[in-house]
């Protein structure tokens, strides 16, 4: 899969109550959540998001509460992609589990807001088409791509074998 | 190679019977709260699931937003009650007897040593100082254990903390730990498990090794840890008096760290950590210009009776500085009731405290007690980032009960020291 789209740099330690503010989290409306996006460091970021735009932030991007509102709000206003240099845990198997794609890629800071992004998903590579240069990122062990493979947790469950299905009813 | 509390935790749970990266396992329970749950409600029921692994394993813990702080909360508490219902899921929890999840479920015996434990909360690495192995999780996570009882698990790095030396007066787990994220960074133990050990952790007090499991995330950890000992035993008969052998499991002598970190409690002074990341930490000594518009004591990071009881002796016939806002929120039912019954919220309320009803509250920036544009508040919670406490125009510093205690009688950031004798 290819993503084209223009980037939108933040920092590091990008924790989830940035992402999404603690007070919208009676909400499940991926919509509104979107539209909250990074509130409390920048209101007027999520105006600058097109659709199929990507977010490219340094260390420990989504640190925090285990909030799944946040990947949601990520998906929910457009953003098709996440580059960091790393991931907070809980936010990497969250953005796994919901189908959000990721990337780990440790050059993430050269790559300049605004720039325009072409994006291999299977590859892993990322192309800076504003200065013409090439990103790799690191590759999903093989456990992982799987379930990235058919668009989250859910779906792999479906379509595994029976250990992995559900247990009997009221055990 | 010998292995580590955690692998060996992990290993019995593995459904491969292997401990490889990345394993399948079976959870002996799953829990979320009413912002996490509703979510994996909704995900159990688009996913077309019809039923649910095991009714006495899966908890709904109504906790953040409650008492109802309004409309939208009370469905989603509603919703899970529901679900509850129709699945007979038997560990649903409003406000009527839970409280915190993380200080509940210990204190209810809902977990053990051994237990492997998933929440659909991020502290939910509070419970490693039972010598379980309990993860945060997103709410996708748990509609699927809900369903199947498994979660897959990438098996995690250990860092070794070894403490030594006698914590002097004041000084207790949550300096510790503060201490040691501001050492490490808040992603100094990305995706590891932080293995707390040494004799300054034997001395600790079980609310205190709560307390520092509990932060664990905000060093980025997968979890903390703490080996069982007698401490942890008489505390989980207490919860539990009905469990019989409970068995415990330790980290072999030549098991693998990824790193040992020493370092010696003897001349650490009460710790602070500053606005806005929980690594941001100084000695209280540093801060006392900051003046404060509201104290906070609570939260499942310290909201436990010895949480209050060190609080009361220093608020002991004393008055919190005038127009100050001090909440202090027994973390649950139970607790509430100990803390009358041992005088301590009368001590609070003589003092200028109001007593809040179990909830996260004000930690999240949920309600009772949010904070508006450039307010100050210290707080026994956990995390301190922009606009958690409320506006992102206003400043949380994270301290221990001691500090917060003694801050609020003088209404700036104080050492206990300097408000109450030491021998006292």
């Amino acid at each position: 899969m290819i993503i084209k789209g223009k980037s939108h740099k933040l920092g590091s330690n990008i924790n989830t109550d940035d992402i999404i503010a603690a007070k919208y989290l009676d909400s499940y409306d991926q919509v509104f959540l979107g539209s909250k996006f990074m509130e409390n460091i920048d209101p007027d970021f999520i105006k600058r998001i097109k659709k199929g735009d990507v977010v490219v932030a340094g260390k420990n991007f989504g640190c925090g509460s285990s909030r799944e509102h946040a990947p949601w709000a990520i998906k929910g206003c457009g953003i098709s992609l996440v580059i960091a240099e790393s991931f907070a845990r809980i936010f990497y198997r969250n953005a796994i589990n919901v189908g959000l794609p990721i990337l780990i890629c440790k050059q993430a800071n050269q790559i300049k807001a605004d720039d325009i992004l072409e994006i291999d998903l299977d590859k892993g590579i990322i192309k800076d088409l504003t200065l013409n240069k090439e990103f790799t990122s690191e590759a999903f062990p093989a456990f992982m791509q799987e379930i990235i493979k058919v668009g989250g947790l859910i779906k792999w469950l479906k379509k595994k074998p029976a250990c992995r299905q559900a247990g009997r009813k009221n055990e | 190679m010998g292995l580590t509390l955690i692998e060996k935790i992990l290993l019995k749970h593995s459904l491969s019977g292997k401990l490889e990266d990345f394993i399948y396992a079976k959870v002996d329970f799953c829990f979320g709260n009413d912002i996490t749950a509703p979510l994996a409600v909704k995900e159990f029921k688009k996913a077309g699931f019809k039923s649910i692994f095991n009714k006495s394993k899966i908890g709904f813990i109504c906790d953040h937003f409650t008492p109802a702080r309004d409309l939208k909360a009370a469905n989603n508490v509603k919703l899970l009650k529901e679900f509850a219902k129709e699945y007979k899921i038997k560990h649903f929890y409003d406000i009527d007897k839970c409280g915190v999840e993380h200080v509940f479920l210990p204190e209810s015996g809902l977990v053990k040593p051994m237990d492997l434990v998933i929440g659909a909360d991020s502290h939910t690495c509070t419970y490693g100082a039972l010598g379980a192995a309990s993860f945060g999780v997103g709410s996708t996570d748990l509609a699927a254990a809900i369903a199947t009882g498994k979660c897959w698990f990438k098996v995690p790095e250990t860092i070794k903390f070894v403490y030594s030396g006698k914590f002097t007066t004041w000084v207790g787990g949550k300096d510790l730990m503060l201490y040691t994220i501001g050492k490490i960074g808040v992603d100094g133990a990305l995706y590891k498990v932080m293995e707390f050990s040494g004799p300054a952790i034997r001395s600790l007090s079980m609310d205190d090794r709560f307390s520092m499991c509990n932060m664990a995330i905000e060093a980025g950890g997968k979890g903390g840890v703490i080996e069982p000992d007698e401490k942890t035993l008489d505390y989980v008969r207490a919860a539990n008096p009905k469990l019989k052998n409970i068995k415990i499991v330790k980290s072999d002598p030549d098991a693998k760290y990824s790193r040992v970190i020493n370092i010696d409690v003897s001349k650490l002074t009460p710790q602070v950590a500053c606005p806005h990341l929980p690594s941001n930490v100084k000695s209280v000594d540093k801060l006392s210009k900051i003046k404060v518009d509201q104290v906070v004591i609570g939260s499942c990071t310290n909201g436990r009776i010895s949480d209050l009881a060190i609080s009361a002796k220093i608020l002991k016939g004393k008055k919190i500085k005038k127009g100050l806002r001090a909440i202090v929120i027994p973390a649950t039912p139970k607790i509430y009731q100990e803390a009358e019954k041992k005088k301590y919220l009368e001590i609070f309320h003589n003092a200028g405290f109001i007593v809040s009803p179990p909830t996260c509250g004000p930690c999240l920036g949920g309600h009772t007690g949010v904070l508006d544009k450039g307010e100050v508040a210290i707080a026994t919670t956990n995390r301190n980032f922009i606009g958690r406490m409320g506006d992102p125009g206003s400043f949380v510093y994270l301290s221990s009960p001691a500090v917060a205690a003694a801050s609020a009688i003088t209404g700036r950031i104080t050492n206990p020291t300097g408000v109450v004798r030491d021998d006292y």
